[in-house]
């Protein structure tokens, strides 16, 4: 029951071969069995299970409200939820509860859906590996993948060699690719769930700017900030987006255009896309596994009739190096508010309300968010203010316009690359500084936020390795549906193996009724 | 008259982190003045070296000590990576502060549509008398207290 796609448990649902308690007890018990993966920061047993009982409920009374009602779902933990911890991976805000609800968590949970608990991540969401939180790093499952450790080196034992799962929403990548929920709220500020959905073979989605609230998502960067979507197949995640879109009077850059609701047809005519490919984004770092993924997939749209030609972003090697300003300079004042007083942790130094302040954050934010406080701080100073944070929006202002070009020149989509290389050992990962981690990492993706356009991550296929590996698809501002019908058609093409978790199918948890692991691969 | 709607939400997290800023003025000269001499190590050494009065000025704006040297090196690294923009050619450009700049943005009408939420929301300060937040005194500032209290971090 547990393998099943968010669509298909919720049909099970409504036809009675399964009640939200019971559902919501499995994926509970799934949660205890995977917690070395450290995927959840907080589990809401309780809450959940209320809320099991109650759309239980409903549906014996039928009056089910919707696809999502009974559906177990998890949280990132950097959205507020009203009465449950939130703590960003932070010691600056350990302990604290908020006392209202994210509108992309309230629209859930209107929905009703089961909370499940509040995902790991790196630090205020500043990272790519889910290994800089106070909570320590998220493993990824697929270490521990029958496809990984049957190709992994026999000289590899242990536990030691496991694999980061991608940041900064990797606790949500690594809960939905578990099996402990069926849809995950991530945020994306520069690829945060994209980049962990391309490492856990999951769909990753970063909506239009200005589609879906921020309302309640403890702010990383304003400007270039979305609540973002995981799930194992993309009709699962057009079931959530569709949920979360729509203007918020609490967020007033959510735009009021009137949202139709979001139709994903079966079929579709690929011999009228044109599929566009950066020629930019091919650069010498990327794994040649995924560079010769990346061209049979644009082989695989043209064979299917679709156009597809070469375009040029030519701003994108400033793109990281833009992102980096912006995103310093922003983090200096969002993180402002962050001063002991209020909320949060408060320093027990007590001589003066500057020396609380300078001790509370010292003892509170952690090297990167202080490394960036700092930095943001440097480029925001009056005699630098101009040289770079300005200068830094008007290059964001080239970047935004070479894709306003690309896509006025008649190309639908853009194909691209999600990451330079699968997933790597933790180890591996943390040899280089956040920095350095983040700049390559978030190469293919921040350039999307900067530019305000949906996006998605497919999982295509595994590597040499066994581990997943994702291309991104781009679309035209607020043609998110348009995108997620083309990214629907791709990822029907590529048939995605199934994870295959030995230890969690011992216990027949996975398997359905005919014995069979089903999902979104037929194979 | 939107345009400015929106321009005016978009500077106000920026002005915000230069409140910060601002309260700090005051103790800038005497930041420059006096710096420099007790952390020699930090000095200009070469093209990339941030002086000592210019770190201790921005610990200041952010109420955030670097705390080594290796988060000296990485801002510099930091203010390295950055350099590359001044590479781009940005004649003519406008700054862009938003992807949303022509589109209408929204206000609220001005009704109070939630409240009556303060002890909640006072639950959750570690500090509060009646209905206020309590904060240590304000009249000391931060390079006052330096000599005068041992690092937080060193405890």
């Amino acid at each position: 029951m547990l393998g099943r796609t968010l669509r298909e448990v919720s049909a099970a649902l409504k036809q009675g071969q399964v009640t939200p308690t019971e559902l919501c007890k499995k994926c509970l018990s799934l949660i205890k069995k995977t917690k070395y993966l450290n995927a959840y920061i907080t589990v809401s047993e309780e809450v959940a299970l209320k809320q099991a009982e109650e759309s239980e409920k409903r549906y014996q009374q039928g009056q089910s409200l919707g696809d999502l009602d009974g559906i177990p779902v998890a949280v990132k933990d950097n959205f507020s939820t009203s009465g449950i911890e939130t703590t960003c991976a932070s010691n600056m805000l350990k302990g604290y509860i908020p006392p209202y609800n994210a509108t992309v968590v309230q629209k859930l949970l209107d929905q009703g859906a089961l909370l499940m608990g509040k995902t790991n991540l790196d630090e205020f969401a500043m990272g790519s590996g889910s290994t800089d939180g106070v909570f320590g790093p998220v493993k990824n499952p697929w270490s521990y993948s029958k496809q990984y450790r049957e190709r992994r080196r026999h000289d590899e034992h242990g536990d030691s060699h496991w694999l980061i799962t991608g940041g900064s929403s990797g606790g949500s990548a690594a809960a939905v690719a578990a099996f402990t929920c069926f849809a995950a709220l991530g945020s994306d500020t520069g690829g945060s769930t994209r980049n962990p959905a391309a490492h856990c073979g999951l769909v990753g989605f970063k909506p239009s700017y200005g589609l879906v609230s921020r309302h309640g998502l403890i702010p990383l960067v304003n400007s270039m900030d979305v609540p973002g979507i995981f799930t194992r197949c993309v009709d699962d995640t057009a079931i959530v987006l569709g949920v979360l879109a729509g203007h918020d009077p609490k967020d007033s850059t959510t735009v009021q255009d009137p949202i139709k609701p979001l139709m994903i047809p079966g079929e579709m005519d690929v011999s009228r896309l044109c599929i566009g490919i950066p020629k930019e984004y091919m650069v010498p770092e990327l794994s040649s596994e995924i560079q010769s993924l990346w061209s049979q997939a644009a082989d695989l749209f043209a064979s299917e009739g679709a156009k597809v030609i070469e375009v040029s972003l030519p701003h994108t090697c400033y793109s990281i190096v833009c992102y980096h300003v912006l995103c310093t300079s922003e983090v200096a004042s969002n993180m402002a508010r962050f001063d002991g007083l209020q909320y949060g942790h408060r320093s027990g130094i007590d001589v003066s309300t500057e020396a609380m302040y300078a001790a509370t954050r010292q003892e509170g934010f952690n090297d990167v968010v202080r490394g960036r406080i700092l930095s943001g701080n440097f480029f925001l100073l009056k005699e630098n203010y101009e040289n770079y944070f300005i200068k830094a929006q008007k290059v964001r202002r080239l970047i935004v316009r070479d894709f306003v070009n690309a896509f006025e020149s008649g190309v639908d989509v853009l194909l691209t690359p999600t990451t330079l290389s699968e997933a790597v050992p933790y180890l591996e990962f943390i040899k280089e500084d956040n920095r350095t981690r983040s700049a390559q990492d978030d190469i293919f993706t921040q350039a999307v936020n900067m530019a305000g356009l949906p996006a998605v991550s497919v999982p295509v296929a595994l590597s040499n390795q066994g581990l997943p590996i994702g291309l991104q698809l781009i679309g035209r501002a607020f043609c998110d549906q348009q995108l997620l019908t083309v990214a629907k058609w791709f990822e029907k093409q590529v048939q995605f193996p199934i994870i295959q978790l030995q230890d969690l199918m011992d216990d027949g948890s996975l398997v359905l009724e005919n014995g069979k692991l089903t999902s979104v691969s037929l194979t | 008259m939107w345009a400015r709607a929106l321009r005016v939400r978009f500077r106000t997290p920026l002005d915000r982190g230069r409140g910060f800023a601002s309260k700090a003025g005051p103790q800038e000269k005497v930041q420059e003045t006096g710096q420099g001499t007790h952390s020699p190590r930090l000095a200009l050494q070469g093209a990339d070296r941030v002086p000592a009065a210019k770190i201790e000025h921005l610990e200041r704006l952010a109420l955030v000590n670097f705390g080594s040297r290796e988060a000296v090196a990485r801002l510099e690294k930091a203010i390295a990576f950055a350099d590359q923009l001044h590479a781009v050619d940005t004649d003519g450009v406008e700054p862009l502060e938003s992807v949303l700049e022509d589109r209408c943005l929204y206000l609220r009408s001005d009704n109070v549509a939630e409240g009556n939420c303060t002890e909640e929301l006072l639950r959750n300060s570690h500090h509060v008398v009646e209905e206020y937040f309590v904060a240590p005194p304000g009249n000391i500032s931060l390079p006052d207290m330096v000599n005068k209290t041992p690092s937080p971090t060193a405890e």
